[in-house]
């Protein structure tokens, strides 16, 4: 797998190949809180780049996740439907949201660096 | 209005606190360790909660007090007993509740604590029906704590002696570093526990103690789900200007004496919905599944009519459920009632539930 790369709605992609890997970063987590509640896409459904694709609750409130990039859903991570608050423990490692096949490279290029998105999210504490 | 910061802020912040702004104050929304964890503590332990944003009121006077409140207030003033407390509210002409408040007798009156969004409105009421032959105060220079939970009576007995042995509902003077402060049994949790009025400034030395003892602190996130596993309304959500008390099921809260002589704002609306004249009542809702069904979440029967909406829905930790509170038409209002919630475009099956979703354990 190649390095993660990051969005500015705080969502987390790692390629392998075709496929991408999408989740929320720790920093999202430590933002939202404890969560209790995740919806995933259909596998098989096509979703847009920076299309709604699931949704997050914490104790507080609902938070709707984004795909960064286009792309068909192959597969995804029931383990935090089934226990939310697996996505506190291991944001960014077990608990992952979705795989997709990637429609256009160019959406993965054009996503920032691991020590760009932490200078974002610094200066974007909410 | 600028924002205004209780007598404990510096010190919340040095404990870690994420603040958000409520009502007009920046108040700890959670600490470090999080909401759930905050919340389970004060279920197995005691948490400590810093309510100093909510108003204290003392109202002063010889003859006729209790008479001149009770024409606002739909509760037994006269019949109460010294330092005993009662919940209950201010009315408006339909009925519907200006503010939930709890009113204690005291020696030389009453003190009632309202909520911090209503306060001001609430003295411009109660003054209006008191006149000037009775004194106002709306206290400054006091803060108001709570500490709830199993542990709460022996952590609190170690800084305030015979402390324990209050009743619930009950309070009494003590002392503390030779100031005088107030403590109910009461709170807002379903679990035992006193809320403590002391001045400004020995709030901080004494929440520290408290600290010291072993109470944690617990910001209003935690506070939100454990009233609401504990069924108990919050103000501008549950209850509010157009719901009445007999709708918002709390008819207990109006003795006898009252339901039959009447004698306050909205009496002729509450006594019709006493009397069969209810059209919605306000129940608790368990959701299938995960699924969490926030304030304004439209409810339906299983034909797909629109029959109520809900007013507080979160994830109970300590029910480790999905919970929620609302008001449906009175026919679907039967405990076990199957309901649907309309949550992002898409109809999800729930139940209606008896309230408390978690049973309360309060010092009788």
């Amino acid at each position: 797998m190649n390095e993660k790369k990051f969005s500015k709605q705080h969502e987390w992609v790692s390629t392998d190949g075709e496929v991408a890997t999408v989740g929320i970063t720790k920093h999202a987590v430590e933002m939202l809180g404890d969560i209790v509640f995740v919806e995933l896409p259909k596998k098989g459904k096509n979703v847009e780049k920076e299309g709604q694709a699931g949704v997050v609750e914490s104790t507080k409130a609902a938070s709707d996740i984004y795909s960064p990039i286009a792309g068909e859903v192959t597969e995804v991570n029931q383990s935090i439907v089934d226990d939310p608050a697996a996505v506190n423990k291991d944001p960014e490692g077990n608990a992952w949201f979705f795989k997709i096949k990637i429609k256009n490279k160019s959406d993965i290029d054009i996503l920032m660096s691991k020590a760009d998105y932490e200078k974002f999210a610094k200066e974007n504490p909410n | 209005m600028e924002t205004q910061k209780t007598a404990l802020y510096d010190y919340h912040k040095s404990l870690g606190a994420k603040f958000v702004p409520f009502a007009g104050y920046e108040m700890p929304i959670q600490y470090s360790t999080g909401i759930v964890e905050e919340h389970r503590f004060t279920r197995s332990k005691a948490g400590l909660f810093d309510v100093s944003h909510m108003g204290q009121l003392h109202a002063e006077g010889k003859f006729g007090l209790a008479s001149a409140l009770e024409k606002i207030i739909p509760a037994n003033l006269k019949g109460i007993k010294l330092n005993q407390s009662k919940y209950s509210f201010l009315t408006n002409t339909i009925g519907g509740i200006y503010d939930d408040l709890i009113v204690t007798k005291v020696e030389k009156g009453f003190n009632i604590i309202l909520n911090a969004a209503c306060k001001n409105n609430d003295f411009k009421i109660i003054k209006n029906a008191l006149g000037d032959k009775f004194r106002l105060t709306l206290h400054k220079n006091l803060s108001l704590i709570a500490v709830q939970g199993p542990k709460s009576s022996e952590i609190l007995e170690k800084i305030v002696n015979k402390v324990s042995s209050l009743k619930f509902m009950n309070g009494s003077n003590f002392y503390y570093r030779n100031e005088n402060i107030y403590i109910t049994r009461s709170g807002y949790t379903g679990e035992d526990g006193f809320e403590i009025s002391l001045p400004n400034n020995i709030v901080e030395d004494f929440t520290k103690k408290l600290i010291t003892e072993g109470a944690k602190p617990i910001g209003l996130g935690a506070r939100d789900t454990l009233r609401l596993e504990a069924g108990l309304c919050l103000y501008g959500h549950d209850i509010n200007e157009s719901t009445n008390p007999i709708e918002a099921n709390l008819e207990w809260t109006i003795s006898k004496i009252r339901r039959e002589e009447g004698g306050f704002p909205g009496y002729d609306k509450i006594k019709s919905d006493m009397n069969g004249g209810l059209s919605r009542l306000r129940v608790g809702i368990k959701p299938e599944g995960k699924i969490i069904a926030r304030e304004k979440t439209k409810i339906f029967s299983l034909d797909n009519q629109e029959i109520g909406s809900v007013t507080s829905g979160t994830f109970g930790p300590s029910v480790n459920r999905s919970i929620a509170m609302g008001y449906v038409k009175y026919n679907f209002s039967k405990v076990g009632t199957k309901i649907l919630l309309e949550v992002r475009g898409k109809k999800h099956e729930a139940k209606v539930s008896e309230l408390p979703f978690y049973k309360k354990s309060y010092a009788r």
